[in-house]
């Protein structure tokens, strides 16, 4: 390995000096040369250190940079196609075990010293982003259908419970399942013109049909408000007990009922826990989703549709049935997402919200729960790391993701585990078997 | 003779102005194997489209005996519906789902039958125990067919990870996990080796001895075809030329001219004759 980088370094040389001398050549009226206002008036100085330094910079780095990509293809080459950092069993037990980990501290967050509003927030922020992620992760990652508008379904959640609530009345509870179910009704509305469509006609169509749902909601004055959205949406109540001060009409209020002295942060911690409830039930629907027919069928789709066909499966069903599925995640995110800002417009779902809704489910590798839990996170809470960089924090965040995506093309999980396995199942008897065959 | 399995009369399909299959017909046995030959590009694979719902013929009847459904005409199933009604079919490039296991594989050929036992997933979510059996019951049917083609060894192994050979084995034990009434394999035994050929041969045999269910082959390697096929029918630029049982073929005229071209028109190199020849007359069946 050390041989190749050593045998290409003459050429790298070579190649970093020229880079300096073009520099020096270049840097000459740039660095070479300054004005000076002396007191005859302007005149010429010059700064040769200062230009011969940065030759050297440029040379140094120019070299740097080629080593280390030498380096890395190296790598790449000597690295087996598919393997990972760890061996199958061990990743298998590791993402496990980091899951029912974040599961236990995303439950105890509330209650941790250093929790205050701001830490919920972002926690919630990262918890309806899981819970998008997971939603485009059945149609992207598990059916290989590719979806750029999937902020249509979160649109059309956030305002099927916003204009429940404004027209009818109709609490959280009751709107989140209609949420869901609205959205997934459109997502089986977008799969039936898409169903012959693949690669770029795909993502056009998609990508299309995000951007129209947004406009109308925009246009849409009479019902929608139009850019000033719909305010006033209903906050969820615990089994009728409000969280504000003063509790509406009709409703207890938690601090009285319980006698627990009111704060303002309960209301927080309760939405906190509704959307990590949301995110854990979620989650358990789409593994055992995964582990029946419709999840196989899903992920047979992504691999081979015409293969599909040949075993009678209908590409059309296992299609319709995994955007409806992500949609109707996506719409239960609409629906959460409405219930805590209280308020709605057109503005939270632009197209920059379905890109990072499918950066999640890319970077945390096509089809792995885990993967888009800690690529959610990533998403959500870098760029709160970020905030000491005031103006470059959306540069580092985008660096941070290329770098990524290089070091892991797959994703940052992309091993797949399988859904069951013949090893260590008791082998059934013979009988069974053979009553199993024709 | 019962009534043939599969009566196919007239089919033809056109593509633009390419007539590629014109107006064929043929049968196949219950319990029988029946191999389709011809040179590159006689059309046999535009058959098997037609036949397992791929393409839409242009003309011709398809009539499938199913003993419990009655008669079915295929030509008029939406296409995912023929391997439904027990017409499966593998690839002459194999089309496995590569990232999913063997046993995956298996599980998800027999999708039709486990939807509706999963109560379309409502029952699966719950975890009733009437879905529960079903899946144990569909394990072990995989199980079965992973133990018969001899794939223990590799069953949780990625199935585009195994060597060729093993993936042909993955589709057939695919196929089969299907519980097919006539089972059409498109050259099955295209980069196997002698050895593999040989086992490929024996376990078709068996299958068709064991299940008494149809086979349809279409197949170049002749020790194979000849060795095991009760009958056989040549197409040759989309017309059937030739049918009848391995001997009668062997010596059928317009099949040796098919195959070796015209002696009067064109010298073949001796050994090149001589070698379509030693093929065209070997036997492998013990």
């Amino acid at each position: 390995m050390a041989s190749t980088i050593i045998a290409r370094l003459p050429a790298r040389l070579r190649d970093a000096a020229l880079a300096a001398l073009l520099a020096l050549v270049l840097g000459i009226p740039f660095i070479g040369l300054q004005t000076l206002s002396t007191d005859q008036g302007l005149a010429i100085g010059t700064r040769w250190p200062w230009l011969l330094a940065a030759a050297a910079v440029i040379f140094a780095g120019r070299l740097l940079f080629a080593i280390l990509a030498d380096l890395l293809a190296e790598r790449r080459r000597t690295a087996r196609a598919g393997r990972s950092l760890v061996s199958e069993a061990l990743a298998g037990r590791l993402t496990r075990g980091f899951g029912i980990g974040a599961a236990l501290f995303a439950l105890t967050l509330p209650f941790l010293p250093f929790s205050d509003r701001y830490v919920l927030d972002i926690g919630m922020t990262a918890l309806i982003y899981i819970l998008l992620g997971m939603g485009l992760n059945v149609t992207v990652g598990l059916a290989g259908l590719l979806d750029l508008g999937f902020v249509a379904f979160y649109a059309i959640g956030a305002y099927t419970f916003a204009l429940l609530s404004k027209f009818f009345g109709f609490g959280f509870w009751l709107s989140l399942p209609l949420s869901g179910l609205v959205a997934a009704s459109f997502g089986v509305l977008l799969s039936l013109p898409i169903l012959r469509l693949r690669g770029d006609y795909l993502a056009i169509v998609t990508l299309g049909f995000g951007e129209i749902t947004r406009i109308i909601l925009l246009n849409w004055q009479s019902l929608t408000g139009g850019p000033n959205g719909v305010s006033g949406i209903p906050r969820p109540s615990l089994f009728g007990l409000s969280f504000d001060r003063r509790p509406p009409e009709g409703l207890g209020s938690f601090h009285e009922v319980t006698g627990i002295a009111f704060s303002g942060e309960h209301r927080l911690m309760f939405l906190y826990f509704v959307a990590l409830g949301l995110v854990l039930v979620a989650s358990w629907g789409v593994w055992r989703l995964r582990h029946l027919p419709i999840g196989r069928s899903w992920e047979a789709l992504r691999e081979d549709e015409i293969a599909c066909r040949s075993l009678g499966i209908n590409p059309t069903a296992s299609k319709v049935s995994a955007y409806a599925t992500g949609a109707f995640l996506g719409g239960l995110a609409g629906c959460f997402f409405a219930a805590r800002q209280g308020f709605v417009s057109p503005e939270s779902f632009t197209f920059i919200e379905s890109a990072l809704i499918l950066a999640i489910v890319v970077l945390g590798g096509m089809g792995s729960q885990i993967g888009v839990v800690i690529a959610a996170l990533f998403i959500v809470l870098l760029p709160e790391f970020a905030r000491d960089f005031a103006d470059y924090r959306m540069l580092i965040f985008g660096a941070a993701m290329i770098l990524i995506m290089i070091w892991r093309p797959q994703g940052l999980l992309s091993n797949r585990e399988p859904t069951l396995r013949l090893a260590g199942r008791s082998a059934a008897g013979d009988s069974a078997a053979k009553e199993a065959t024709p | 003779m019962t009534a043939p399995l599969l009566e196919v009369s007239g089919l033809t399909m056109r593509f633009g102005g390419l007539v590629a299959v014109d107006g064929v017909g043929l049968t196949a046995q219950t319990g029988a194997i029946t191999a389709l030959i011809g040179p590159n590009g006689a059309g046999k694979t535009t058959i098997f489209n037609c036949l397992t719902g791929f393409y839409r013929p242009t003309a011709g009847r398809l009539l499938l005996r199913h003993p419990d459904q009655g008669e079915i005409e295929l030509q008029r199933l939406p296409g995912y519906q023929v391997a439904r009604h027990g017409v499966v079919r593998t690839f002459q490039n194999i089309r496995l789902f590569p990232r999913m296991t063997v046993l995956e594989n298996l599980m998800v050929a027999q999708h039709v039958e486990l939807m509706p036992k999963s109560g379309f997933s409502v029952a699966g979510l719950l975890g009733l125990a009437g879905w529960r059996a079903a899946e144990n019951a569909a394990i072990d049917r995989a199980r079965f067919w992973i133990e018969r083609l001899d794939l223990t060894a590799v069953a949780d192994e990625e199935a585009g990870n195994l060597s060729y050979g093993m993936q042909r084995r993955v589709e057939i034990a695919r196929a089969m996990s299907t519980r097919p009434l006539l089972l059409c394999l498109d050259e099955p035994a295209a980069g196997l080796n002698p050895r593999e050929t040989a086992a490929l041969g024996q376990l078709l045999l068996g299958i068709r001895q064991e299940f008494g269910i149809g086979i349809l082959l279409i197949e170049h390697d002749m020790s194979l075809i000849m060795g095991i096929s009760d009958r056989i029918h040549v197409v040759e630029y989309g017309r059937k030329i030739a049918e009848g049982t391995p001997a009668e073929i062997r010596s059928d005229e317009r099949v040796i001219k098919a195959y070796l071209g015209e002696p009067e028109e064109e010298e073949m190199p001796a050994e090149v004759a001589q070698d379509l020849a030693q093929d065209l007359s070997q036997e492998t069946r013990p």
